[in-house]
């Protein structure tokens, strides 16, 4: 094709410039805004005044001496003690992270090898319970778990976590392990493997792409999850993102809304990171399942 | 896979899901028959020097040992299905009988709070998903023709929304739109209305969480159509364009039909998540306007006193019946790709 048939018309690369930024500010704008914001107190952050004084700070100025305070990340980290809840987040994602992993290989080789119907059946109960809603799962829990006396501790969340995610993991597994050819593991076979030894020494390998991206979202699910974790757990035990919704109950008082934007800004920039750092594999994890589901 | 080997590979992951999911649908099948007991009430008399006066209160003791022996509360039957939180047979019946006309019937059934609920998350459902399609499209399509240094930044930015906890995102833009923040604040001026507030009428709180559904959702299907485009076959693009297609018409015969089968796709998943839509209406605290079916659920296990499991069990059976109908249509076209392939 020559380069002149690809040109387009300026009028259309003009509302194309338009548009991406448009797209771009309201993606990210209101997470830089709340960012910067969460450095002021709350007379510039939420100003009756005028909306400038979020950007430049006068209240914050004459309230502690510059344009930016800590103030906020100071009363949610140390005086909320949020440090304890962001321990927890860490103990809950990692092990979550780990376990569903280890469960998810297995079984996603299983089924992604069988050519069983029960498989089939299999695949699509996992498809059925992954769009349960959760919270109606933790309705089914509450009294079981209430009864047995496993309420509130960090385990029981880790592997209610764990299972929940399962469905997810066994999906994008499969379907990778699918992508990787058969006779792989079946020359192994050959060999004189048994079908454990052929998955250790031929299958994990080269399956670490596929785990790594199935990770990410199997973090992602841990760490973003609200309904499981504000209904299991103590107070003592609170994830980052039911503590934060602990801090709105008490933000009538002057200044506790920044404990919790404070908060929020802290649990996001994780998040830019992982971004920052594995962009390629959360693409081609999202597309994973449109293309070979 | 002889079925032994199969089994040893995969029984950990089948017995989480077997344990921690289906077992507790049986659990929350069961519990939907049973409501709370009823309060077991003591009379005592106090008599002071004015006479003797008989106090009613709630005997703790006698409740305390009434739930150690049967925790799941008295059995109820399918009550709890049909009383005034739930389906309601008796009022619509009675909505149906006494109301004049169409408004009146649509008002009356939205006093009723699982029929509001389920309104809401259907309304949210329906409205959100093709709206993220739509808009995720363009904006493949749009980043598709930028230069190829900036796509990375752009797909970057474009990650946040969806990757961000939906609680902590609702709450960024419920900040923002509060009549204090950047966006209520300039909404204000715009209409030149100084109590003008996203917050106070039902039907722009509805029209602000399906914004949010819409911000948070689009990165997804931007994501998953601009890989689909990597894709599509430049010969037939080409060809088209030789039989003297226009750049729309390109787009209209050549890409959209080839992307079809993922717009299927991320329909499905947007279906499936937006149908539980939840953390938007804490974050918002639009809990007053815009309640949705697991909202309803979350709010009777969080009732003041002690949890209201049979109430909560009940939305949640029929929250599982509306995933099932749901998904039913995608489980036949399964059953049958599945059948032609083996």
């Amino acid at each position: 094709m020559s380069s002149l048939a690809k040109r387009k018309p300026p009028s259309l690369v003009m509302l194309s410039t338009v548009f991406v930024l448009f797209w771009l500010v309201v993606a990210a704008f209101p997470f830089l805004w709340t960012m910067w914001g969460s450095f002021k107190v709350e007379g510039d952050f939420f100003s009756r005044a005028d909306w400038m004084n979020a950007i430049t700070g006068p209240v914050t100025q004459r309230q502690h001496g510059s344009a930016f305070t800590l103030a906020g990340y100071e009363g949610a980290w140390i005086q909320q003690e949020f440090w304890r809840s962001v321990v927890n987040t860490a103990i809950v994602t990692l092990f979550v992270v780990i376990i569903s992993l280890t469960l998810g290989t297995l079984g996603g080789y299983a089924l992604a090898r069988s050519g069983f119907k029960y498989t089939f059946w299999l695949l699509m109960a996992a498809l059925v319970f992954r769009a349960m809603p959760h919270v109606t799962l933790v309705s089914g829990y509450l009294l079981p778990f209430f009864q047995l006396n496993i309420w509130g501790f960090l385990p029981t969340t880790i592997i209610v976590l764990v299972a929940i995610n399962q469905p997810f993991t066994l999906w994008m597994l499969h379907s990778f392990f699918l992508s990787i050819p058969k006779d792989l593991d079946e020359a192994a076979m050959v060999d004189g493997c048994t079908r454990f030894q052929a998955f250790r020494l031929a299958i994990i390998p080269v399956m670490w792409p596929g785990v790594i991206t199935t990770g990410l979202f199997s973090f992602l699910l841990a760490y973003n999850d609200f309904t499981v974790t504000s209904m299991l757990l103590t107070q003592e035990n609170a994830t980052m993102i039911p503590k934060i919704n602990s801090f709105l109950g008490s933000t009538q008082e002057e200044g506790k809304v920044m404990y919790a934007v404070a908060a929020v800004v802290s649990a996001i920039v994780p998040l830019f990171a992982l971004i920052l750092f594995f962009q390629r594999q959360i693409v081609s994890g999202l597309t994973a399942g449109a293309v070979k589901g | 896979m002889p079925h032994k080997t199969f089994m040893a590979f995969i029984w950990p992951s089948l017995l989480a899901m077997i344990l921690f999911i289906a077992l507790p649908i049986l659990s929350v099948g069961y519990q939907s028959l049973f409501i709370e007991h009823e309060q077991i009430l003591i009379e005592t008399e106090t008599c002071g020097p004015f006479g003797c006066t008989a106090e009613v209160s709630v005997d703790s003791a006698a409740m305390a040992d009434l739930r150690a022996e049967k925790p799941a509360g008295r059995y109820n039957g399918l009550g709890t299905y049909t009383n005034a939180s739930h389906l309601a047979f008796d009022e619509i019946t009675e909505i149906f009988a006494t109301s004049d006309n169409f408004t009146e019937i649509r008002t009356r059934i939205m006093n009723l709070p699982f029929y509001k609920a389920l309104i809401f998350t259907l309304a949210y459902t329906f409205i959100v998903t093709p709206l993220v399609i739509i808009l995720g499209f363009i904006i493949a399509l749009v980043v598709n023709s930028i230069p190829r240094f900036l796509k990375g930044p752009v797909i970057f930015f474009s990650l946040l929304p969806m990757i961000v906890t939906p609680l902590v995102g609702s709450l960024v833009l419920f900040w923002m739109i509060d009549s204090r923040g950047i966006i209520g604040a300039a909404l204000q001026a715009l209409f030149s209305d100084p109590s003008l507030s996203l917050k106070a009428s039902p039907a722009l709180t509805w029209v602000t969480l399906f914004v949010y559904g819409v911000w948070h959702s689009a990165p997804f299907a931007f994501v998953v159509f601009y890989a689909g485009l990597q894709t599509v076959p430049q010969d037939t693009l080409e060809s088209a364009m030789v039989d003297g297609a226009s750049r729309w018409e390109r787009v209209r015969f050549v890409t959209i039909p080839y992307l079809m089968p993922l717009a299927t796709f991320i329909a499905l998943m947007q279906l499936m998540d937006n149908f539980r839509v939840f953390e938007p209406i804490i974050g918002f605290s639009a809990a007053a306007s815009a309640t949705s079916l697991s909202y309803l659920i979350y709010n009777d296990l969080r009732a003041a006193e002690s949890p209201l499991f049979g109430s909560a069990a009940a939305t949640s059976m029929l929250t599982i019946i509306g995933v099932i109908i749901l998904l039913l249509p995608v489980l036949r076209r399964n059953w049958r790709e599945f059948n032609r392939k083996t």
